[in-house]
C-alpha cells in the first residue's frame, strides 16, 4: 500500500468525532476558574495551566500522527506550519496563521485570530496576569517534546489583554537526536 | 484464510506493554514474548544503525519461512508489530489502524499511566475486532 499522505486539516476536523464548542469553552473556563480558587494566585494558575497543556500535548501528538498522516518534517519551518494549519484545525476547528521568522528558522510566531476557549471572557481586574489559554502553549511544548523538540512557548499577545490578535511565540531551543544510550565508550 | 498470530506493543524504551495472541497457531507464554519484544526493539535499533543511508527508521518487514513480522514505528516511538502467517495482506494498513485504536482508547484515557502496561478494555475490544479476518480485508481498500 502506498504511504498515507497529510491530509489537510479541515478533512480531519470533519471526520472525527467533536462536542458542542460552547460545552468546550464553558467546561475550559470552570476549569480555569477552579484552579483559581484552588491555588489563588494568578501566576501559579498559569503555571498549572501550562503543566495541564504539557500533559495533553504528551498524549495529543500520537493522535495527531495517527489521524492525519503526518511523517517526519524536514525542519523546523514545515513544523510550525503543520501545527498552525492541521494542529489547530484538527482539534480547535480553527485555522492559525505564522509569522516572524527570525533569521535562523528556530523562532516564530502562531497567530490565532479565532480562538473558542475565549467565546465568553472577559478578564476581569483581579486576574490581569492571566494567560487565560495557557493550556494552548503547554500542548504545543509537550507535544513537540514527543518528537524530539524542545520548545519554549510564551504569548506575546492576547486579546484578553487588549491585544488585536492572539499570538504564541515558539522557540526551538534544541533538537534532541533519536539516539539509544549505548554507553559503549564508558 | 491467512492468519494473524499476534500482536505486540514496545514503548520508547523497549519495554513490552501490550501483548495479545490472535489464534490457536504461535501462541507464547509471558517469558517468551517478552524476549521477542526486547530483542526486536534491539534489532530494530541496530538496524538504524546499520543502514549504509543515513534517514533510516528501522525494519519494516521480516519475512522467514514459517511467519512474517510487519513492525510501524510511530515517530514519538513507540513500536507496534504484528507476527503472522506469510504472505498475509494489509498489515501496514492494519498496523496503522491499530496506531489509531492506541491513540483513541488507550492514550485518551486518563487512567492510562503513559509508558505502562496496557490495561484498557476497551482498546482490548476494538482491537479484537480488527484482527478478525474480514475486517482486515476492508482495510486494504
Amino acid at each position: 500500500m502506498a504511504p498515507v499522505g497529510p491530509r489537510s486539516g479541515d478533512a480531519i476536523f470533519s471526520s472525527i468525532d467533536r462536542v458542542n464548542a460552547e460545552l468546550f469553552t464553558l467546561t475550559y473556563g470552570a476549569i480555569v476558574r477552579q484552579l483559581l480558587t484552588d491555588l489563588e494566585e494568578v501566576e501559579e494558575v498559569n503555571k498549572q495551566l501550562d503543566q495541564m497543556g504539557y500533559n495533553i500535548g504528551i498524549r495529543l501528538i500520537d493522535e495527531f500522527l495517527a489521524k492525519s498522516g503526518v511523517s517526519r518534517c524536514v525542519d523546523f519551518k514545515e513544523t510550525a506550519e503543520m501545527i498552525a494549519k492541521v494542529g489547530f484545525k484538527m482539534f480547535l476547528g480553527v485555522t492559525a496563521s505564522v509569522s516572524s521568522w527570525d533569521a535562523d528558522g528556530t523562532c516564530c510566531s502562531i497567530i490565532l485570530e479565532d480562538n473558542p476557549l475565549v467565546d465568553f471572557v472577559e478578564l476581569p481586574d483581579t486576574c490581569q496576569g492571566l494567560y487565560y489559554c495557557n493550556v494552548l502553549s503547554g500542548v504545543i511544548r509537550g507535544a513537540l517534546e514527543m518528537v524530539s523538540m524542545k520548545t519554549e512557548v510564551t504569548w506575546t499577545r492576547d486579546v484578553l489583554r487588549g491585544d488585536d490578535a492572539y499570538e504564541l511565540q515558539v522557540k526551538l531551543l534544541k533538537q534532541v537526536a533519536e539516539e539509544y544510550p549505548y554507553k559503549d565508550d564508558e | 484464510m491467512a492468519a494473524i498470530y499476534s500482536l505486540y506493543i514496545i514503548n520508547k524504551s523497549g519495554g513490552l506493554i501490550f501483548y495479545k495472541d490472535c489464534g490457536t497457531k504461535g501462541r507464547m507464554d509471558t517469558n517468551d514474548s517478552l524476549r521477542v519484544a526486547s530483542l526486536w526493539h534491539s534489532m530494530h535499533a541496530i538496524s538504524q544503525q546499520l543502514s549504509p543511508v543515513n534517514g533510516c527508521s528501522g525494519i519494516e518487514l521480516l519475512e522467514a519461512d514459517t511467519f512474517d513480522l510487519h513492525c510501524f514505528q510511530s515517530l514519538p516511538g513507540t513500536k507496534f508489530f504484528v507476527v503472522c502467517e506469510p504472505g498475509t495482506p494489509h498489515m501496514e494498513s492494519l498496523l496503522r489502524y491499530i496506531y489509531e485504536l492506541y491513540t483513541d482508547y488507550v492514550l485518551k484515557n486518563p487512567f492510562y499511566e503513559i509508558e505502562m502496561p496496557i490495561r484498557c478494555e476497551l482498546f482490548d475490544i476494538n482491537l479484537t475486532q480488527a484482527v478478525q479476518s474480514d475486517r482486515v480485508a476492508l482495510l486494504g481498500r
